[in-house]
């Protein structure tokens, strides 16, 4: 059950010509792949490209009518490997999902189709997570096109492009038996705007017809010779091939003047970027003419010598405007001109920064620089001689605090750390490796539990160097998306086969949630395409663990505690896993809280749990802050001159998940705590008993309060 | 390659042809993607092109997220304007900040310029977690960011926003878009705003009545909005009059003491009668005339000031007989209700979260008793096994309200609890200490006093902070005859104050032993 829902936006994808579409960029991608006659599709989920699987899962019925089969595969691997029915059948086909690291993962797969080569066309769209809002290390997707000989494109980003690339990547990579990998930036995926659609088309050839009529071809196995001939073959024709289509169809663009003394090499994705510092340097209009002339390469790999050296002809400069590193575009184009004699001078890295997302800033300061140097002339006197006079602005580096992601409010992991954090203080520190996923934020303060991750599904083979034991066991962390993604087979057999005497910690929030909600093969959701509903726990019995601990509400600190410390000290051998289960909240909350407004709108009788804090009891050391880092936990001031400091204070935003009154009870923190539960059209019963009550407990009160002074409001 | 021919046009400046770039920077779940998507549907539906992105993942958990809207004037069938995707520094004309510290970060990343920027922000705070987990005060300073702005902004909006939208039943996104169509600073009429809400189809009628607050609020000066703050209440005492005789006689000891004194013994007084009897307040007054008789009226009293504060945080300590009497009072249970927001119909139970231990059980006894019991492990671990586990009581239910009213009137028992012998031992060794100080440095003798505030919290907390309070006053003991031992106490303190283990704290005391020798 994914975390938003796409069925509105599904209806948009009926559209057809004449029509046209706004909206995000990802969802202009799921629509051009229809209009261009795909036959199948799949993926993993994961930001930025999680709202292409999300809204093809949503899209079932069209695809069903199209004929396109949708496989929400169970990792990039097994996305990547489908793209094998290209091969052999004249069928277009396209899977996602983010790069780099889902292409690490895909990477076995792609370069076994890149060498057998396709005849359908096989595209791989995938979500270059690279800068600002990036999660995963900083690397680039670019090096898997070069060492496997795929097709890398990277259209401008704006949607009439994107859908374009669509359509030429498939027809690249039908022209040159070659698979291509159309590249989406972060921000491209969630670009808004507008393109004119066309009609969906069927596939020429459906999966389910190609079925019927089965096709094998020995030379396209790599095995040798075979492949030894897929390297000749990639080289003396798919490559020339790629060259003169992307010459001739004109993937590649030209803006600007003929003649200029200088010139911009750009990736495509750049496109924008690179406009803006030409207006704001008078250089460009609004709508993107510009006064020095940009090569755009929608197509980053491979280059067109001869199309570049067309357009260095009569410059004397070219900056080559490459985001990310190494600089393989601006090494080639080097290459190119060094090959070629050429006196044109290449320009790049030298000026722009090698590492680091080409922000606004980074763009400006670039331009001008090399635009100073290279061209002065076509300058505006503004920018030659900037005559600023700023004022100072007050330096708040020291005061701003940092504001990581973190757990959400109500998060079902966070009493999972809190155990941990308290089992830690029994034990001392321990060795813990994590894995992806929401677990990880809780490496951050104030948990800091974990310190390092070596990729999805990996978290407890990444300990397996310690799995022979020692004085004190390896804990691993893993969550229920990287134990189905990879870590069942890399991870668990690994302990098993290897007798870990390590702890692994299953963190099972009922789907892949920080991918945004989607069904993975232990969601308790009824799923009407997928097999749900597969206990984790018979996974592991499976294959031979079976001291395996199932907690089925995480919030119950207490037990979370005390299973981690017999997973600890048992003398059990072998692997020890705890699954540890409670529904993401971020995701319960979405589906529950409507259900509850109109429970109790209809009269229904509803409990309404919400934690609070006695601000007098509160002495404000904040130990339960450390235990917690929950949002809706949070301090405030006092309006008493002989308290020093702010005492713990809990917002409206509280969905009551009970980690406070647990942590408090578990650690022997303080008194402060207290649950209201309020209930909603509770029965004549409760009612008049609350009454009794209520009348019972004002006259003591009343009693003891007329016996003393009182402060304050009347009491 | 494509050649595009595009007509020569002259050196443009941006500026004049009119994109308007806006940039919003929120916390995670405060709905920056609805005001985002507001503000593209309002400009494409008034004749705009607009182009909206963002930066989602994982940073929507909670994180500080950017969103970017870029519009100029568009007609259909004109070639559509080149949009940036992200927002750059020194270029952005409109920045909304969803919470005060996330303004901060705006002027830090240059998005808040004075020749061009609106900055429009909510002054309320989410405090990051770096804030909130110092076991001192952690809290950036709001002030700050308000200075900056005021430089760093051509206009400057600020309001508690989140507030204003919660007054009126909705969220911060509704009232933010209410403070941008206040502001007058996009070419569209109050309507056309409204109409975007209303297309939006989800929870409208609290979006446009945050909506309109928001407007009100942001198109007049702010100080107005600053004169609605509630004026600090003056706790009313009232009582049968034999009580009433005695508290105006203690209250009228404390009206002769120096001005600046009275001012924090009066509350002083009021935490200790209430903490005990009036009595007690008359010992608190004692103990206030003792540290009187040794300050200096020419250092403006400040030493007897600091002890008016902590010499009643001292003898109001909290033990099981002063949370339970706050726990059962007439007006916890008003204020819960009405926190709570319970409505007429509704039924409120309450649930407590107790978790006693061996130490405030034997802290109960008698003190002679207590301390044999105290002493022998034996006792403590039958005790532990009795009394050491985590007890939830509902003080809604008559049983367990019964059970923490009659814990909450031992008042009369306390004074021969062994935990009443303790805290008096140990607060006339603090205060003798650091009166023995006041004749030869003054101002050591006041960051003594001060180094009070470090006890706090209950059971291994508490622990903590005595055993941080007794490192710093052993440590600034090696160093008393220094002149600047004053300041070396302070900054113990602070460091005491940093984090919960006492890094910060064992890093000052070994630079003190490096010079103390």
């Amino acid at each position: 059950m994914a975390e938003r829902s796409f069925k509105a936006e599904v209806e948009h994808l009926r559209k057809g010509d004449g029509d046209t579409f706004t909206g995000e960029g990802i969802l202009a991608l799921t629509k051009a792949l229809l209009e261009n006659g795909v036959g199948y599709v799949g993926g993993y989920q994961g930001a930025p490209i999680s709202h292409l699987m999300d809204v093809l899962a949503d899209a079932e019925e069209l695809l069903s009518e199209l004929g396109v089969r949708f496989e929400a595969n169970a990792n990039e691997a097994a996305a990547a490997a489908m793209l094998a029915a290209s091969v052999h059948y004249p069928i277009r086909g396209a899977v996602t999902f983010k790069g780099s690291v889902g292409v690490n993962v895909a990477s076995d797969a792609l370069a076994n189709l890149a060498s057998s080569g396709v005849n359908g066309g096989a595209l791989v769209i995938v979500g270059e997570d690279y800068g600002e809002g990036s999660s995963i290390m900083q690397e680039r997707s670019h090096a898997f096109a070069m060492k496997s000989q795929f097709w890398l494109l990277d259209p401008r980003p704006n949607l009439p492009s994107i859908t374009k690339a669509v359509k030429d990547g498939f027809e690249l990579s039908e022209a040159s038996n070659t698979p291509v990998m159309l590249m989406v930036r972060i921000r491209s995926c969630h670009v808004t705007g507008s393109f004119d659609t066309r009609d969906n088309q069927r596939p020429k050839l459906t999966v389910r017809e190609a079925l019927s009529n089965p096709q094998s071809d020995f030379a396209r196995v790599v095995l040798p010779p075979m492949s030894f001939a897929h390297e000749q073959d990639k080289i003396r024709n798919r490559w020339p091939a790629a060259e003169r289509f992307i010459r001739e169809r004109g993937l590649n663009e030209v803006f600007g003047p003929r003649e200029a003394p200088v010139g911009l090499v750009l990736q495509g994705g750049m496109y924008n970027g690179v406009i803006r510092a030409l207006q704001r340097l008078g250089l460009a209009d609004i709508w993107g003419n510009s006064q020095v002339p940009l090569y755009v390469l929608n197509v980053t790999y491979p280059l067109v010598a001869s199309e570049f050296h067309d357009f260095c002809a009569g410059k004397d400069q070219v900056l080559v405007i490459e985001e990310g590193q190494p600089e393989f575009i601006e090494q080639q184009l080097s290459t190119f001109l060094y090959r070629a004699g050429s006196s044109v001078r290449l320009r790049g890295k030298d000026i722009l920064p090698m590492a680091g997302e080409y922000t606004g800033q980074v763009m400006l300061d670039a331009l001008s620089a090399f635009l100073k140097e290279a061209a002065p002339d076509m300058l505006p006197a503004t920018v030659r001689a900037p005559n600023e006079d700023r004022p100072e602005i007050p330096d708040l580096s020291k005061t701003v605090p940092i504001r990581p992601p973190g757990f959400c409010t109500g998060c079902p992991e966070r009493p999972i750390f809190a155990a941990m954090k308290l089992v830690q203080k029994e034990t001392g520190k321990l060795q813990i490796s994590a894995d992806i996923g929401c677990h990880l934020f809780a490496a951050l303060p104030p948990f800091e539990i974990g310190g390092a991750t070596m990729g999805y599904g990996l978290g407890p083979a990444a300990n397996a160097a310690f799995d022979g034991g020692g004085e004190r066991r390896p804990v691993a962390i893993i969550g229920d998306g990287g134990f189905w993604h990879n870590g069942l087979s890399s991870s668990f057999t690994n302990m098993a086969f290897n007798k870990s005497d390590g702890v692994a910690v299953i963190v099972d929030n009922f789907y892949s949630a920080a991918t945004g909600g989607q069904d993975v093969m232990s969601s308790r959701a009824d799923n009407p395409t997928k097999a749900t509903k597969h206990p984790i726990t018979k996974a592991l019995k499976g294959i031979g663990i079976d001291w395996v601990r199932q907690v089925d509400r995480t919030y119950d600190v207490g037990r979370m505690r005390d299973v981690l410390r017999e997973a600890l000290t048992t003398d059990v051998p072998g692997p020890k896993v705890i699954v540890a289960s409670s529904e993401c909240m971020l995701n319960r909350q979405r589906r529950e809280k409507p259900l509850m407004q109109k429970a109790i709108k209809e009269g229904r009788r509803v409990e309404a749990p919400r934690f609070g804090v006695d601000e007098d009891v509160c002495t404000g050391d904040h130990a339960c802050i450390r235990l917690s880092g929950c949002p809706s936990l949070s301090l405030k001031r006092l309006d008493d001159p002989l308290r020093d400091d702010p005492v713990a204070s809990i917002d409206q935003s509280c969905v009551g998940c009970g980690n406070c009154g647990e942590v408090a009870d578990a650690a022997v923190l303080c008194p402060s705590f207290y649950r209201a539960d309020v209930v909603h059209n509770p029965t004549a019963w409760e009612t008049r008993l609350a009454a009794f009550r209520g009348r019972v407990i004002g006259w003591l009160q009343s009693r003891r309060a007329a016996r003393r002074l009182t402060f304050g409001d009347a009491a | 390659m494509t050649l595009h021919d595009m007509p020569r046009r002259g050196p443009a400046d941006p500026r004049l042809d009119g994109i308007i770039k806006l940039a919003i920077l929120a916390v995670g779940g405060q709905g920056g993607g609805v005001l985002t998507s507001w503000i593209e549907d309002l400009a494409r539906a008034n004749g705009y092109a607009a182009q909206a992105t963002s930066v989602a993942g994982v940073a929507q958990r909670t994180g500080a997220t950017v969103y970017y809207i870029e519009m100029a004037p568009h007609r259909a069938g004109d070639p559509v304007p080149v949009f940036s995707l992200m927002p750059a520094a020194g270029d952005v004309d409109i920045m909304i900040t969803a919470e005060m510290m996330e303004a901060g970060r705006a002027i830090l990343r240059g998005f808040v310029t004075p020749d061009r920027t609106t900055l429009i922000t909510s002054t309320h705070r989410a405090l990051a977690v770096s804030e909130k987990m110092v076991p001192g005060d952690g809290i950036a300073s709001s002030d700050e960011v308000r200075a900056a702005a005021e430089i760093a902004a051509r206009r400057f909006i600020a309001a508690d926003f989140d507030r204003l939208a919660i007054a009126n039943g909705s969220v911060i996104s509704a009232s933010l878009f209410g403070a941008l169509a206040g502001a007058g600073v996009l070419p569209f009429p109050r309507e056309a705003f409204e109409q975007a809400i209303s297309a939006g189809g989800k929870g409208v009628e609290g979006s446009l009545r945050a909506f309109d607050a928001a407007f009100d609020v942001a198109g007049r000066p702010e100080t107005e909005a600053a004169a609605t703050a509630p004026a600090p209440q003056v706790p009313r005492v009232a009582g049968p009059a034999r009580l009433m005789a005695d508290w105006d006689r203690l209250a009228a000891r404390v009206s002769a003491l120096p001005a600046p004194v009275t001012e924090l013994a009066l509350p002083g007084l009021r935490k200790v009668v209430e903490f005990q009897d009036l009595s007690y307040g008359g010992e608190y007054l004692d103990r206030l005339d003792k540290v009187r008789a040794a300050d200096d009226a020419a250092k403006g009293w400040a030493l007897t000031r600091e002890a008016a504060k902590y010499i009643a945080n001292a003898m109001a300590y909290d033990d099981i007989i002063r949370v339970a009497d706050l726990k059962t009072r007439g007006r916890r249970f008003a204020r819960i209700a009405r926190e709570m927001r319970v409505r007429e119909g509704n039924v409120l139970q309450v649930t407590e979260f107790f978790h006693p231990r061996a130490q405030e059980v034997v802290g109960m006894f008698p003190a002679g008793l207590g301390a044999r019991m105290e002493a022998d492990p034996k006792w403590m671990g039958r005790l532990t096994r009795w009394f050491d586990r985590g007890r939830r009581l509902r003080t809604d239910s008559l049983s367990s309200f019964l059970m923490l009213h009659v814990v909450g009137g031992l008042r009369f028992w306390r004074r021969r609890t062994l935990r009443h012998v303790h805290e008096q031992a140990h607060l006339a060794a603090w205060l003798e200490g650091a009166l023995a100080e006041a004749g030869r440095n003054y101002e050591l003798s006041v960051e003594m006093i001060r180094c009070r505030r470090l006890i706090k919290g209950y059971s291994d907390t508490h622990v903590r902070g005595q055993s941080k309070f007794d490192k710093v006053l052993a440590a600034t003991a090696r160093i008393a005859a220094r002149d600047d031992a004053a300041d070396w106490c302070r900054r113990l303190r602070e460091a005491a104050l940093k984090d919960e283990e006492g890094k910060a704290l064992d890093g000052a005391i070994r630079t003190i032993e490096s010079f103390a020798g």
